[in-house]
């Protein structure tokens, strides 16, 4: 669980986070948004089906990756939000088409 | 990315503070240079978003992260080309880089290259790690730099390092309630002692006892932490500890950050073929290097922490000392090439009293090859147990156990496994970890689609060479 310090505000932008309509901060990478929205996981690893979370935020550990516009397997901490990007946590293996 | 060059003089990869510092210097001599980094802003971990970020009160980050700025500025006004948001997934000796950005895959090639992809955090496989809520220190530095995020709820710390304290003291700064840090130590710490005179001379000293008193003061510390354990079903919810000589205890978390210490990032130097060796003091593999971070590939040097762990002072010399031998292959004349020995005083400054916070700081062997059922390799979730049998079926190193049980097959490429997975087998064998070695890095080292390598551009001896007739 994560708290915006005061001094954070600025614009924010429209984003989808499976499906459901989210402001987030501008600026801000997918992950980041993802834990300031208080999505709890954003992968259900594809091997014991648990929940995973960003872990290391930085590109390393491979714990945020997320369905972006229809496109699996994308790297949540290393892209930033862009107005409309619809951003669905993975449920598993990056499926075939997404 | 249509304005990048099929050719430059020099190539960095990494805006950290010796990829900036080596950029900066080799455009300044008129070297046409560019620099890749994976980041959306310049300032690589220890200065992340030094440029952009939205917690402007300075007393939280502290001088130190702002003094990160001044070397952004320099670089931007230096001509460098700045390629963010790029992933280098290849080098070869010949100097070819394969680079993705936006999607798209491109070749180019450099007279020299200065790698600069600094560390990462060493691995901490403790039970419960890949839990919801738990999280290495840096990646909450991150969230408080980028996003002016700090944890919300019951927040622990726990492991060891200077890192620590810099996150715990930050978190105090932008006043984060810490519940406790729990400190894990091992038994030899008492050797650090003698390296202490040397580390009193350090530019750290002053500055790291202060804050570490600072945080003490205000933050519960349990030291000596032998055991520790993450518990929860979907998330974190409590942390559970044990000291040298104390019964088990156990605090209920919202979130739990765990470092001990950071390692040279590797993946890219040895798919490229460098060598490297076991460092017996730092614990982890750092490249064979000479007095400039020359390789022993013609052309290709590396700067900064993944050198081998320094900090950011010393990266930022060894990043100008990397960019200057740039300059004097290709430009011998230039006289920038003056600076040279008052970089290399610069740097000596900073070296004394390293092995003190090497020694002092070390991780426990406990926090390092874990116990038999805690997982080791988070994308494959494969245990310290299976890793340990697969020696008694005649597995001598990383390579052999993989094939058995697709440990370091997953996305991360054995970054956040690698380590461990060298030390198991090391004990395991009894042997050194030199001897049983690290994971054999193949490129792409980050992973890249078949349509990005589709969209490479293609001369005319390629397509023939899939031309049918």
């Amino acid at each position: 669980m994560f708290r915006r310090l005061p001094d954070a505000d600025g614009s924010s932008v429209e984003v989808t986070i499976d499906g459901r309509s989210t402001r987030v901060r501008a600026g801000d990478t997918v992950a980041a948004a993802l834990l300031s929205a208080g999505v709890l996981a954003s992968r259900i690893s594809d091997v014991s089906g648990a929940p995973r979370a960003p872990y290391c935020m930085m590109g390393v550990c491979f714990e945020c990756l997320v369905t972006v516009d229809g496109v699996g397997n994308r790297q949540g901490c290393l892209m930033p939000v862009k107005p409309g990007m619809r951003i669905d946590t993975q449920h598993g293996k990056r499926e075939v088409g997404r | 990315m249509s304005e990048l060059r099929d050719s430059y003089d020099v190539a960095v990869v990494g805006a950290g503070p010796a990829g900036l510092a080596a950029a900066t210097v080799c455009a300044r001599a008129g070297l046409a240079t560019v620099l890749f980094d994976e980041q959306p802003a310049p300032g690589g971990q220890i200065y992340r978003s030094v440029t952009t970020t939205p917690v402007k009160r300075d007393t939280i980050l502290g001088a130190d992260y702002w003094a990160g700025a001044a070397l952004a500025q320099k670089f931007v006004a230096s001509g460098a080309h700045y390629v963010p948001g790029a992933t280098v997934w290849n080098l070869t000796r010949e100097r070819e880089i394969g680079v993705s950005v936006g999607g798209a895959a491109r070749l180019l090639a450099a007279e020299r290259v200065i790698l600069a992809t600094g560390a990462l955090e060493r691995p901490f496989p403790i039970p419960g790690w890949t839990l919801p809520g738990v999280m290495t220190a840096s990646a909450g530095q991150i969230l408080l730099k980028s996003s002016g995020l700090v944890p919300d709820g019951r927040t622990v710390v726990a492991g060891c390092g200077p890192l620590l304290w810099l996150i715990a003291w930050q978190y105090l700064n932008a006043g984060v309630r810490i519940d406790a840090i729990l400190e894990t130590t091992t038994a030899e710490r008492a050797a650090a002692w003698r390296h202490a005179p040397a580390f009193a001379t350090s530019p750290y000293f002053l500055k790291g006892l202060r804050m570490v008193l600072a945080v003490r003061r205000r933050v519960r510390v349990v030291s000596n932490v032998t055991e520790l354990r993450a518990e929860g079903r979907d998330r974190v919810e409590a942390v559970a500890w044990r000291t040298a000589r104390g019964s088990e205890q156990r605090l209920p978390v919202d979130n739990l950050f765990l470092h001990q210490g950071v390692v040279p990032n590797v993946n890219l130097a040895m798919a490229a073929g460098i060598e490297h060796r076991w460092d017996d003091v730092q614990l982890c593999f750092a490249p064979v290097l000479d007095n400039d971070g020359g390789t022993a590939i013609p052309g290709v040097a590396i700067a900064g922490d993944g050198a081998g762990i320094a900090g950011a002072e010393a990266a930022q010399a060894r990043g100008m000392l990397a960019g200057l031998a740039a300059v004097r292959a290709i430009r011998p004349n230039a006289p920038e090439l003056a600076e040279t020995d008052a970089v290399r005083a610069r740097l000596a400054r900073f070296i004394p009293g390293r092995e003190f916070l090497d020694t002092y700081y070390k991780p426990a062997a406990q926090f390092r090859r874990p116990a038999p059922d805690t997982l080791v390799c988070r994308c494959e979730e494969v245990t310290a147990g299976q890793i340990v049998d697969t020696v008694a079926l005649g597995c001598t190193g990383p390579n052999q156990m993989k094939a058995f049980l697709r440990c370091g097959m997953g996305p991360c490429q054995g970054r956040e496994c690698g380590l461990t997975v060298t030390e198991l087998i090391a004990q395991a064998r009894g042997v050194s970890p030199q001897e049983v070695g690290y994971y054999r890095l193949r490129p792409p080292v980050k992973p890249i689609t078949l349509g990005e390598l589709a969209s490479l551009p293609k001369n005319q001896a390629a397509l023939r060479s899939v031309a049918r007739g």
